[in-house]
């Protein structure tokens, strides 16, 4: 099996390249990764394009055995490329997404169909040589014939305070046999937003793709720009930028574990996580001036400050959680009509997940072990001692056992952080280059691991950034795991997802 | 053990320190809202969120809402399934061109009288999505919009100020429905 490193040597290395190494590569090679990718040699980190001043087609790899990234470039000056989805199924609506995007051409996709462009915008090809609009027409659903199926259509408005998509469910009875996504809903245009903005309205940007990871967005984003330009983050930015993070995993795996509680129609957990929660956020809050830690991690380094008060806040939310936490994970784990809904539900097989490169929970829940903050090269949780929980069972269950392990290691994180945090300054200051940049970043969020990847200019305006969340691989395993389970837990499973809507639609 | 647990569970609200200047604050929305919600419309008030095209904060803090330290439900507010049980439409995002019909048609849906609140800086002007393509640019491109709750998120507790605020100037607000529906 061919290490990721024989391919780099197949290509010319782009030089001013950060991060990991880029390199340009001919059809051939192209085709030859696409087909190793096919056959489960390497992971599918992300797939785009770009139509503005060259045309080109960027594929990034992950190699889980010799571990280590990279990108591969094809340059499609008659604006075509080998499909990678036509080997690859994980690429598929990555593709779909780069030709409605960019106009460029994947030859052998096998499925056409629109993705993003649902025939509403005003143009096409927005990230390209735009064209005159899409005609609107139907979307074609994939059949599923059989006696007595019928079909159930949900969506794109939901009866929950959810975000907008199409669910398109074929059942016999109360088995689902199909369930189809139709996303794009929540298209709002961010990577055509960026194209030729400097790197804080971008970063802004970043950090409005998906409002429960602006935390990971931001931090992404801002990593790939500090890739490109050669930048150091001062130490004590560094931290702050890990608490951030883990601040943020915590509040979303608390909610998340009430949620699918809420789902198997057991309000008490969901009441009491839900606290939980609000206490993280008012912590931040209290520690840093947003709930949320929106803009507060800016390419450079981060844009508050640590005071005395915020870190006693912090301290303080540490000893409730685990005065609080371990009861409720008792809870769960000794209520049987609970577990009886979660175990066994949804279940995601192993080599499924290790085929999309599922991260988070989703992943980790069915055997798939990676974690962004563990890449070589990633240096950001130097220093720190975290346990990956793993699991192999893959139904609704391991994914709230994983994150249940997960609140416990960013609360061991967290206090590592208030016991040793360097003083100095929270920001390197940005210069331009002077000259084209470009750098790519892989950051842990909590449902999984986000690609960011950009070109500066040589006055630091960005060219063109392309921000690949972890739902894209997460949202075809989702349909895998419905199957052959009743029409009322999908619900449940859906919620031990948790996908993001916004992230995938961009 | 199991009795025990559930008795420090249940317990836990009620443990919680003095009230913050916050909590007063939302008491006092409480009395507030309760009182002109009787008087025009029965004590309650049916809420249906819909995302057109919000990055997904917004729907974090409008959850928020229904936990235990805001309780939503105490002011007689509460989120409906369905539009078509709705006195209120709350909409998040900017109104995404993908999003556009669906919004339309979930307002058509809910019956009159009706109001149309826009929480959020994308809901009340496109926000940092403004002048994109895919995008309306904010809700009142696309509805008549009663009421704007600015934030990037808004705090639960200014979404709650917001709704009160909509129940408020009831002549006023009479008259303008009246020349727009
Ligand atoms: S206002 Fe802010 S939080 Fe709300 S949808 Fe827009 S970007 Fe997201």
């Amino acid at each position: 099996m061919p290490a990721l490193i024989d391919l780099l040597l197949e290509g010319r290395r782009v030089a001013a390249h950060g991060g990991w190494p880029r390199v340009r590569v001919e059809p051939a090679i192209w085709r030859f990764a696409a087909e190793q990718l096919g056959t489960g040699h390497w992971t599918l980190l992300g797939l785009w394009g770009e139509a503005g001043e060259r045309l080109a087609v960027h594929l990034a790899l992950l190699d889980e055995t010799q571990p280590g990234a990279a990108v591969v470039s094809l340059d499609c000056p008659d604006g075509r490329f080998p499909s990678v989805g036509q080997y690859h199924a994980p690429a598929l609506r990555l593709e779909r997404a780069l030709h409605e995007l960019t106009g460029l051409e994947p030859e052998g996709l096998p499925d056409r169909r629109p993705w993003l462009d649902h025939g509403r915008w005003d143009r096409r090809f927005p990230l390209g040589a735009p064209g005159p609009a899409r005609e609107e027409a139907p979307y074609a659903f994939l059949q599923a014939e059989g006696e007595q199926l019928h079909q159930i259509a949900v969506g794109p408005v939901h009866a929950g305070i959810i975000e907008p998509g199409q669910f398109r469910f074929t059942a016999a009875g109360e088995t689902v046999v199909r369930l189809e996504e139709r996303l794009g809903y929540v298209h709002r245009g961010v990577e055509s937003l960026m194209a030729g903005t400097d790197l804080a309205r971008a970063a802004q940007l970043a950090g409005r793709v998906s409002g429960d990871s602006t935390v990971a967005c931001a931090l992404a984003f801002a990593q790939a720009a500090e890739a490109a330009l050669g930048l150091e983050v001062p130490p004590r930015a560094r931290r702050l930028r890990v608490l951030m993070a883990e601040l943020e995993r915590l509040a979303n795996h608390l909610g998340d574990i009430g949620a699918v509680c809420n789902d198997a129609a057991f309000a008490l957990l969901h009441s009491h996580c839900g606290v939980l929660r609000e206490r993280v956020l008012r912590a931040a809050d209290g520690a840093f001036g947003h709930r949320l830690l929106r803009d507060r991690i800016v390419p450079g380094g981060v844009a508050a400050d640590l005071g005395a008060d915020g870190r006693a806040a912090l301290a303080a939310l540490v000893a409730e959680v685990r005065r609080r936490f371990p009861r409720l994970v008792t809870l769960f784990d000794e209520t049987p009509s609970l577990r009886d809904r979660t175990v066994g539900t949804g279940i995601v097989a192993p080599a499924l997940a290790r085929r999309f490169g599922a991260g988070g929970f989703v992943g980790r829940a069915s055997g798939r072990g990676f974690d962004a903050r563990r890449l070589p090269g990633q240096t950001l949780y130097e220093g720190l001692a975290f346990e990956v929980p793993v699991l192999e069972t893959g139904d609704v269950d391991a994914r709230v056992w994983i994150r249940i392990r997960e609140v416990e290691q960013s609360l061991a994180l967290i206090e590592q952080i208030l016991a040793a945090l360097p003083d100095g300054p929270l920001a390197a200051r940005i210069e331009p280059a002077g000259e084209a940049r470009e750098g790519v970043s892989l950051v842990e969020g909590f449902r999984g691991d986000l690609l960011a990847w950009l070109r500066l200019d040589a006055e630091g305006r960005v060219v063109r950034c392309h921000l690949r969340d972890p739902s894209w691989f997460q949202w075809p395993l989702l349909e895998a795991a419905i199957e052959g389970n009743i029409v009322a837990d999908f619900p449940l499973c859906n919620k031990s997802f948790n996908c993001s809507y916004a992230g995938h639609d961009l | 053990m199991r009795k025990l647990l559930f008795e420090s569970l249940i317990r836990l609200p009620l443990t919680e320190p003095p009230p913050a200047p916050e909590q007063r604050e939302l008491d006092a929305l409480a009395a507030a809202l309760g009182e002109r919600a009787r008087r025009r419309l029965g004590r309650s008030l049916a809420i249906r969120e819909v995302d057109a095209g919000s990055c997904n904060g917004c729907e974090l803090e409008i959850h928020a809402l229904n936990n235990a330290f805001y309780d939503l439900e105490r002011y007689g507010l509460r989120f409906v399934a369905s539009p078509r049980h709705a006195d209120v439409l709350l909409v998040t995002g900017p109104v995404t061109k993908n999003m556009r019909e669906a919004l339309e048609r979930t307002w058509q849906a809910t019956p009159d009288p009706k109001w149309l609140v826009a929480a959020g800086d994308c809901a009340v002007d496109g926000g940092c999505f403004a002048g994109s393509y895919a995008v309306e640019g904010g809700v009142a491109a696309v509805l008549p919009v009663d009421l704007t709750i600015p934030g990037c998120p808004p705090r639960p507790v200014e979404i709650l100020r917001g709704l009160l605020a909509l129940v408020a100037p009831l002549p006023a607000r009479e008259a303008t429905r009246g020349a727009t529906s």
